[in-house]
């Protein structure tokens, strides 16, 4: 059984603008899930209608085999969400924020305290369990919606942009909390975000999101094989005066020091060293100029 | 302390301005003192106006806040999410009745014709008038939203549904259009409770009231059901 499957998903707005196109969508028990997409692709919408915060227009939703139509309280039992944008009491002290969500899922208060514990704990919150939500900080903000979403212990957890503005130092602390819950706990996580190192480095596979439909959908490690080329910045130690020609690649000297090359799918970065060293180019190191999904994603949706 | 304050405060106004000094120039009102009088209608009005407003309050603050969403993503049913606020009205419009209640013992004694039939008006209307808030504040668009029907209907039904005068003093005409406002049967209705004394019958009363307790209430479902105001 699919841990999430949308067919023919469809979404007008009253003012006639069709945000989601005829969406077909599948992920597996147990998957990291990225769905990327350009702003107002149709990710956000696409998720509001998972979770119940959106009417669709037509189409099915099925998350582990419950239909949200059908059986809406059981798919949303299997589903947890973290949104876009902050969406909770600012006023009240986070433990309750967690403790009465846990409530509105019919757990019992005694374990939902023991769970929003355990949560806060993991997400380095309990420390400011008796602060109000208005307290935090934009990252702990994130948290705490983080072990909100987790308080039921769902099967789907689904991260709308969790990380968007939030320090690197705490982003990658919450990709390892993330990558922890998916191995360890087997959750399904469904990521969108804006931050495609962030979906290489994550997710197992992605759907990509344009104008209401889905474009590309796959895993990783094969879109990234489909990219037709990839550009490379060399820190060069020679001074490079003049034009620099390299056969087979195009080159930009970017300045004395640095240069710019694509390569093309299937050429190799061996012959280009080759090439190169014949040219006097003594390289001191080289970089992805982008990250390589980000590559291909721009490519897509250009 | 805030919220169920300052209604008893109001009401204490009523009852000096109204009740004592007025008051004490007016002829006894269908048997019984002015200050009696009106006390019954002053208590309903905190009622109607404490379980609307706060109920108007709360579920547009948790749609602008935007954390009725954490409601909607759960398997909460839809008549739980409205029982608790229409709970959380009438718990409110009890707490400032009985506190104006309480006021009103220092200007007059008062002394409970039927104890059910009072209870049992003040439950249905605060129910009521819940549903009333909450209906309009999943329209609400804006905090101006919440207060237009507070202050353009709310309140004239409520002065004109006999909290200050017996209909009977009205022209005939006006007797007859006082019988179309639906405020009119709660506050007679609570004043036959407490006094023994009404303009209208109390079952009419008690059939008007459910009537429109069992209209809101279909309409409440059917909003939220759809998803209006909540979910485009």
């Amino acid at each position: 059984m699919q841990a999430l499957s949308i067919q023919q998903l469809r979404k007008q707005y009253k003012n006639g603008f069709e945000a989601v196109r005829g969406i077909d969508l599948t992920v597996e028990p147990g998957d990291f899930f990225a769905l990327l997409g350009p702003n107002g692709a149709g990710k956000s919408t696409t998720i509001g209608i998972i979770c119940g915060l959106i009417n669709k227009t037509s189409g099915a939703v099925q998350v582990f085999g419950h239909d949200i139509d059908r059986a809406p309280d059981a798919a949303k039992r299997q589903l947890g969400l973290v949104p876009q944008e902050f969406n909770f009491n600012v006023f009240e002290p986070i433990r309750d924020v967690v403790i009465n969500q846990a409530g509105y899922y019919g757990i019992g208060r005694v374990k939902a305290k023991a769970r929003t514990e355990h949560y806060l704990r993991q997400l380095g919150l309990w420390d400011k369990r008796g602060a109000s939500a208005q307290e935090l900080s934009g990252g702990m903000k994130r948290r705490l919606m983080i072990a909100r979403a987790l308080v039921h212990e769902p099967q789907v957890l689904i991260l709308d942009e969790p990380t968007a503005g939030v320090d690197i130092e705490i982003r990658r602390a919450m990709w390892t909390f993330l990558q922890t819950i998916n191995k360890e706990a087997g959750i399904t996580i469904i990521l969108t975000t804006h931050y495609l190192e962030e979906a290489e480095s994550l997710c197992n596979n992605v759907a990509i999101i344009n104008q209401g439909k889905i474009v590309e959908q796959g895993r990783v490690s094969e879109l990234l094989g489909r990219a037709s080329a990839e550009t490379f910045v060399l820190d060069v130690s020679t001074p490079i005066t003049g034009a620099l020609t390299i056969p087979d690649y195009r080159v930009s000297v970017l300045s004395d020091q640095q240069l710019e090359i694509e390569v093309a799918r299937g050429q190799g970065l061996n012959a280009l060293f080759e090439s190169l060293s014949a040219a006097n180019v003594q390289v001191d190191s080289l970089r992805n100029k982008t990250n390589r999904l980000e590559e291909f994603f721009i490519r897509l949706v250009k | 302390m805030q919220t169920i304050v300052p209604p008893a405060i109001n009401s204490l106004l009523y009852m000096v301005i109204f009740g004592t000094l007025i008051g004490s120039q007016i002829a006894d009102m269908e048997g019984f003192r002015y200050i009696e009088y009106i006390v019954p209608g002053i208590i309903m009005m905190s009622v109607i106006t404490n379980s609307y407003g706060n109920v108007v309050a709360s579920f547009y603050s948790t749609k602008f806040q935007r954390n009725v969403e954490e409601l909607l993503v759960s398997p909460v049913h839809n008549l739980f999410i409205l029982a608790g606020y229409v709970a959380g009205g009438v718990l409110r419009g009890f707490a400032v009745g009985c506190l104006v209640a309480v006021v009103s013992l220092l200007f007059t004694e008062l002394t409970i014709h039927s104890l059910w039939q009072t209870f049992s008006i003040m439950l249905l209307t605060s129910i009521l008038f819940s549903l009333g808030g909450f209906i309009n504040a999943v329209y609400a668009k804006s905090f101006d939203d919440i207060s237009i029907i507070p202050n353009f209907v709310l309140t004239p039904l409520t002065y004109l549904g006999g909290i200050f005068y017996s209909i009977r003093l009205l022209p005939e005409f006006w007797q007859g259009v006082s019988l179309l406002n639906p405020v009119l049967y709660m506050i007679n209705g609570f004043r036959q409770g407490v006094l023994g004394e009404s303009d209208i019958s109390l079952g009419v009363a008690y059939a008007v009231i459910c009537a429109f307790i069992g209209l809101f209430g279909f309409w409440a479902m059917k909003l939220l059901n759809q998803g209006v105001g909540l979910k485009d």
